[in-house]
């Protein structure tokens, strides 16, 4: 019944001379999310930036094997990167609004998409603000700068932001890490209705988030995979020494 | 612990002191160049160009000086900027996977800033022989552009500099091509640190004197094409200065206050435009 959205095939990551991840292979489901845990230093921020290639930005990194995503291998293909960026909405550690007022941040994307029309993008970017519970805070001041929002606001505006341009997957890279208590489970209520149209892979060392909200976890450790599964197996009943040693919390 | 209070007081006056000699020596300079120069600063001498050769003549005003300077100033400034624009957004858009490189144009940038504007004046006019152009209003364009085009690359680089990876990979995240990335995100998160360098291209431009000797010439004309040559307010202070006639050393004052009010006019214009323009920015 699960398909595989993510293949992630004998990827080896270089960053100059470290090897940052090594032959990483996994499936990542569809339409569930998959939550990467490990320690601190352990590669899955890596894992996860290899995914859209954000890892192209480092001056030595070198990326080998494949990551098919619905079965195109994104690191060979001759598929142009923006597309496949577009493919993949990234939500990172803290939010990082463009500066502009809070209607273009949603619009941006729709903009360099060449929709131009008014009214089109009201109409979406209303969707898309009310689809991540913003509207109602924002509907009044729309043409106020981004930067004029609480950091929890931002991270809600920076997911309808990456919502708006239509991926198919979204990639969060501790998504929580930098918000309250109240922002952080809006941010995780707001992932479990999204699974329903979106694969979802969030990186996290928080083990209570990933037992909330996983369906699929893959447990990193010095850039391998330790073990990976169904969160109920994973965390019930873990094969791996180092799995076991993880979670009754021995390191971190 | 009275040895560190001792320390704490002694650097205290340390730097009131320093901050208080900055203070008088530019009140000095303010003060010196009113006096000599205010007293003559009519309507007639920022209205009128000279009569009667500018080394000898004692009629007539500045106005040839004032309008050389804002066309060069302007015509440079302008130059510099869409030539230097692009530069400074792929040095931190296009090449941010590339850091050894950029460097190395920082270098280069930074090389090309330390050179004296004699040397920009000696090289102009090496190339104007070589062409066969005169002295004239363009050659002084292009000149002092190469001079100014460094430091505003380097500046809007600076400004460029503080943009946060993380708000790159945002944008290149939501499938922006590098050059959407340049003009949407960074050129707009920068519009504080771009004007200053425009301004500070346009002081450089303005008040400096060695690039245009040769290049632009002087002229009691105010000029009407670019072929012709142009007189500079640098250029004014610096010929009717050593003039035995009174009056148009008057000339080379009245000329020097106007220089300090332009220079004061676009440093209060910087920090106006760069408020104002800092609404939408992010704070890091």
């Amino acid at each position: 019944m699960n398909s595989t959205k993510i293949h992630l095939s004998k990827l080896d990551l270089h960053y100059g001379k470290q090897h940052i991840l090594k032959n990483i292979e996994s499936e990542i489901p569809e339409k569930k999310i998959t939550v990467i845990l490990g320690p601190s230093g352990c590669g899955k921020t890596s894992l996860l930036r290899c995914m859209n290639r954000l890892t192209d930005l480092h001056p030595d990194a070198h990326l080998s094997g494949k990551i098919l995503i619905d079965g195109t291998d994104i690191l060979s293909s001759n598929e142009d990167i923006t597309n496949i960026r577009k493919m993949m909405g990234l939500l990172a550690q803290r939010p990082y609004p463009l500066p502009m007022n809070i209607f273009n941040n949603v619009a941006y994307g729709l903009r360099i998409s060449g929709r131009k029309k008014k009214k089109y993008l009201h109409h979406r970017v209303e969707h898309y603000l009310k689809l991540v519970n913003l509207w109602d805070e924002v509907k009044d001041r729309l043409h106020d700068p981004a930067v004029a929002l609480s950091i929890g606001q931002q991270q809600r505006l920076c997911l309808a932001r990456g919502l708006a341009v239509d991926p198919q997957i979204i990639l969060a890279d501790e998504p929580t890490s930098a918000l309250d208590p109240q922002s952080s489970q809006a941010i995780e209520e707001k992932f479990m209705e999204l699974k329903e149209a979106y694969t979802i892979v969030i990186v996290t060392h928080i083990l209570r988030q990933a037992k909330r909200i996983a369906d699929y976890v893959i447990f990193m450790y010095m850039g391998e995979v330790i073990e990976q599964g169904p969160v109920n197996e994973f965390f019930e009943n873990p094969k791996q020494e180092k799995t076991k040693e993880y979670l009754k919390g021995m390191f971190y | 612990m009275k040895a560190k209070k001792i320390e704490e007081k002694f650097f205290r006056v340390l730097m009131f002191l320093s901050t208080m000699f900055i203070c008088m020596v530019l009140f000095l300079i303010l003060f010196s160049i009113l006096r000599s120069g205010l007293p003559y600063l009519s309507w007639e001498m920022i209205s009128s160009v000279p009569s009667g050769g500018y080394y000898f003549g004692k009629e007539g005003g500045i106005l040839n000086a004032i309008i050389g300077t804002l066309y060069l100033s302007l015509g440079s400034t302008l130059l510099a900027f869409v030539t230097g624009l692009p530069v400074a957004l792929m040095m931190n858009v296009h090449l941010a996977s590339m850091p050894r490189f950029v460097n190395s144009i920082r270098l280069i940038l930074d090389l090309l800033w330390g050179i004296p504007s004699i040397v920009y004046g000696a090289f102009g006019f090496t190339i104007m022989i070589y062409l066969g152009i005169r002295a004239s209003l363009l050659a002084g364009i292009i000149t002092v552009t190469l001079f100014v085009l460094p430091i505003m690359i380097r500046a809007m680089d600076e400004a460029l500099k503080t943009v946060p990876k993380g708000l790159l990979e945002a944008a290149l995240s939501l499938g922006s091509t590098r050059s959407e990335i340049s003009y949407r995100v960074f050129f707009k998160q920068c519009i504080p640190g771009m004007i200053t360098a425009v301004l500070l291209s346009f002081g450089r431009a303005a008040g400096d004197v060695a690039s245009v000797l040769f290049t632009t010439g002087f002229t009691d004309h105010i000029p009407t094409s670019l072929n012709q040559p142009a007189a500079t307010l640098p250029l004014t202070i610096f010929f009717q200065l050593s003039s035995p006639i009174e009056e148009v050393r008057q000339r080379a004052f009245a000329a020097a206050v106007v220089l300090v009010i332009i220079i004061l006019f676009i440093s209060i214009l910087t920090r106006v435009l760069s408020r104002k323009y800092h609404k939408n920015r992010i704070n890091f």
